[in-house]
C-alpha cells in the first residue's frame, strides 16, 4: 500500500497536474482606487492553497473594496489580480462570497429559499425549485449539501427574520458554498456577533475549509477570534498591505508604517491589543 | 350578472389584470418598490390625460408615460430603488399636477377624471380586453425569463453582482414590466387605488408564506379573489368596484396580520 496514499481517495475530482501549484489569489503590482481614495498602491501578494488568512486593517482601510476587486466588481486601476491562475472577473464559480451583512431589513422567506435563490440565480429563466424533475432534484442535493456542510439543516424551514445573527451568518455561508468553490471570500462575518458566536463561526469555517481544502480569505477588524486558527495574516492600511505569519506582521513597525502612527501591540493571555494613538484597535 | 357582456367584459379583464398584479406584485414587495408602482401609476395619469389633450386614445398615453418612468427610474437607479422615497414622492405629486393641468385645458367632462382616477371597470370593451390579453401575456413571458436573476439580485444584490448578474439591467427590466402592468391595472382600478391590486394581495402572501413559490401562488389567488369579489359585491350593492376592491385587499393584509400575532402568541405561549 506504501506509495500510494496520495491515490487512496477515489471519486471526487482530480486536479490536473500542476493546477494545485496555482495560488488561489496572486496580485502583482496592483493599485486600486475607489473614486479619488487610493486603497492600495503598487500591491504584490500571492496567498498559497488552502491558507487561512485573516484580513485586518482600520475601517475604511478598504478591505471590501479588495474583496470586491477580487471578485472582478471593482476594476484595477493598474496591475493584475489573478483567481487559481486566471485573471479575475465576475461569475468565477471557483470563489463562494459571503458579503457583509446587508443593512436592510430580513425576508421573510425560508433560508432554504434564500439558498435556492443564490443557486445558478445568474441564469435567465424560472428560479430553479420550479423547474422540472431532474433539475429540482440535483438541484435539491446541492442545497442540502451545503446546509449539512454548515450545520443548519434545521434552520432551512424557519423564515429569515426569526433567526439570530448567527444562524443567518450560517446561511449565508452556505449559499457561499454552493458550485463548489475553492476559495472564500468572507466579508465581516463576525460584525454585529458576540464573541461566543463569533469563536462557532471561525471554528465552522476552518472546519469546513479543512473538509474541503479550500483557501479562505476572511476579513474582520478584530483579529482575536482567528488568533491560533488563521496561518496568514493580510493587514491593510493606507495603500499598502502586508501578508505574513501573525508574528511577521502583528509587530510594531509594521502596523506603525501601515496606520500611520505609532503603534504599540501588546500580547497578553493568547490575546493581542493593537493599542493605536492611546486607543485600544483590536 | 353574467347575463351582461359588459359584466363579463369585467370579469375577464378583472381576471387578467389581478393575476399579472399578483404576479409582478410579489416581487414589488419583496423589493421594496411598492411605492415605486404607485409613483409609475400617477406618471401615467400624466401620459393619460395629455393623451387626450392632443386627440390620442388614453390608454397609449398612460402605457408609453409609465414604461418611460419605469425605464428612466431603472437606468438612473443604482439597480433598486429602496431609500428613493423623497424623489420619488415628488415625481409622484408633480406628474399628478400636469395631469391637473392638461384636464383644466380639456372641456371633457369630470366622469373622464374619475374614470382615471378610481377606474372604470365596467367600461372595458372587446378590443381593450384584447390588449389587455396581448400585453398580459408578454408580461408573463417576460417574467417567466427574468424570475430567477430577479429573486436572486433582489434577496442577495452583493452576490449576485459578484456572480455576474446585471443588476441595473433586470431592475430597468422589472420596472418596464411594472409599468406595463401598472397601465394595465389603471383600466380597473384607476391611478389612485392601483396599490390595491399590485401590492396588498402581494403582501398579506408574504405575511402567510416562506416560500416564493406558494408566495406568488398566493398573491395571485388573493388579487383574483379581490378583483373578482370586488365586482360581485359592487354588482350586489351598487356601490363601485374600485372600493370594494381596496376595501377587500386592505382586509385581506389585516386579516394575515391578524392570524400572524395569534399564532405567534401561541408559539410563545407553548414555550
Amino acid at each position: 500500500m506504501s506509495g500510494h496514499d496520495g491515490h487512496a481517495c477515489c471519486g471526487g475530482p482530480v486536479a490536473a497536474p500542476g493546477a494545485a501549484a496555482l495560488p488561489p489569489i496572486d496580485m502583482a503590482h496592483v493599485t486600486l482606487r475607489i473614486g479619488d481614495r487610493t486603497i492600495l498602491s503598487d500591491v504584490g501578494l500571492t496567498v498559497p492553497a488552502g491558507a487561512f488568512v485573516g484580513m485586518l486593517g482600520p475601517n475604511g482601510a478598504g478591505k471590501s473594496s479588495l474583496i470586491r476587486a477580487i471578485l472582478g466588481v471593482v476594476p484595477v486601476a493598474a496591475g493584475r489580480i489573478s483567481v487559481f491562475g486566471r485573471p479575475v472577473g465576475r461569475g468565477n464559480h471557483d470563489i463562494g462570497y459571503l458579503p457583509q451583512f446587508p443593512a436592510r431589513s430580513a425576508p421573510r422567506l425560508d433560508g432554504r429559499s434564500f439558498i435556492a435563490a443564490a443557486l445558478h440565480g445568474e441564469r435567465w429563466g424560472l428560479p430553479c425549485d420550479w423547474r422540472p424533475g431532474r433539475h429540482r432534484r440535483h438541484d435539491a442535493m446541492e442545497i442540502d449539501r451545503v446546509l449539512d456542510l454548515v450545520g443548519a439543516t434545521h434552520l432551512a424551514h424557519r423564515p429569515i427574520d426569526h433567526l439570530s445573527g448567527g444562524e443567518r451568518q450560517r446561511l449565508l455561508l452556505a449559499q457561499a458554498l454552493l458550485g463548489r468553490p475553492r476559495l472564500l471570500l468572507l466579508d465581516e462575518p463576525l460584525a454585529s456577533l458576540d464573541p461566543h458566536r463569533a469563536r462557532e463561526v471561525v471554528a465552522l469555517v476552518d472546519t469546513i475549509r479543512r473538509q474541503l481544502g479550500i483557501a479562505v480569505l476572511f476579513s474582520t477588524h478584530d483579529l482575536n477570534p482567528l488568533l491560533g486558527v488563521m496561518d496568514r495574516v493580510l493587514y491593510v492600511g493606507r495603500g499598502a498591505a502586508r501578508l505574513g505569519t501573525v508574528d511577521e506582521v502583528v509587530t510594531d513597525p509594521v502596523l506603525s508604517t501601515l496606520y500611520g502612527m505609532p503603534v504599540e501591540v501588546i500580547r497578553a493571555n493568547g490575546r493581542i491589543f493593537v493599542v493605536a494613538d492611546g486607543v485600544v484597535q483590536s | 350578472m353574467f347575463a351582461f357582456e359588459f359584466m363579463r367584459h369585467a370579469f375577464a379583464a378583472t381576471g387578467i389584470v389581478a393575476i399579472l398584479s399578483g404576479l409582478v406584485g410579489y416581487f414589488m414587495v419583496l423589493r421594496g418598490e411598492s411605492f415605486a408602482g404607485h409613483a409609475l401609476s400617477h406618471v401615467g395619469f400624466a401620459g393619460a390625460t395629455g393623451a387626450l389633450l392632443v386627440g390620442m386614445p388614453p390608454f397609449w398615453g398612460l402605457m408609453g408615460a409609465t414604461v418611460l418612468a419605469g425605464v428612466a427610474m431603472g437606468l438612473g437607479g443604482r439597480g433598486t430603488t429602496q431609500g428613493r422615497d423623497v424623489t420619488i414622492g415628488l415625481v409622484l405629486s408633480c406628474m399628478l399636477g400636469c395631469g391637473l393641468l392638461f384636464l383644466h385645458f380639456l372641456t371633457t367632462s369630470a366622469t373622464r377624471a374619475t374614470a382615471l382616477l378610481f377606474g372604470n371597470v365596467l367600461g372595458v370593451d372587446r378590443s381593450m380586453l384584447g390588449w389587455l390579453l396581448v400585453l398580459g401575456v408578454g408580461c408573463v413571458l417576460a417574467m417567466a425569463a427574468l424570475s430567477r436573476p430577479l429573486l436572486f439580485a433582489s434577496l442577495q444584490p452583493e452576490t449576485a453582482e459578484a456572480r455576474g448578474v446585471k443588476l441595473r439591467l433586470v431592475s430597468t427590466i422589472f420596472l418596464a414590466i411594472v409599468a406595463v402592468v401598472t397601465a394595465e391595472c389603471v383600466q380597473i382600478t384607476g391611478v389612485l387605488l392601483v396599490f390595491a391590486l399590485m401590492v396588498g394581495p402581494a403582501a398579506t402572501a408574504q405575511r402567510l408564506t416562506a416560500t416564493p413559490g406558494w408566495g406568488i401562488v398566493l398573491s395571485v389567488l388573493l388579487a383574483v379573489g379581490a378583483g373578482w369579489g370586488g365586482l360581485a359585491l359592487s354588482w350586489w350593492t351598487d356601490c363601485p368596484a374600485s372600493f370594494w376592491i381596496s376595501v377587500l385587499s386592505t382586509g385581506f393584509y389585516l386579516a394575515a396580520g391578524i392570524r400572524r400575532a395569534v399564532e405567534g402568541r401561541a408559539r410563545a405561549g407553548e414555550c
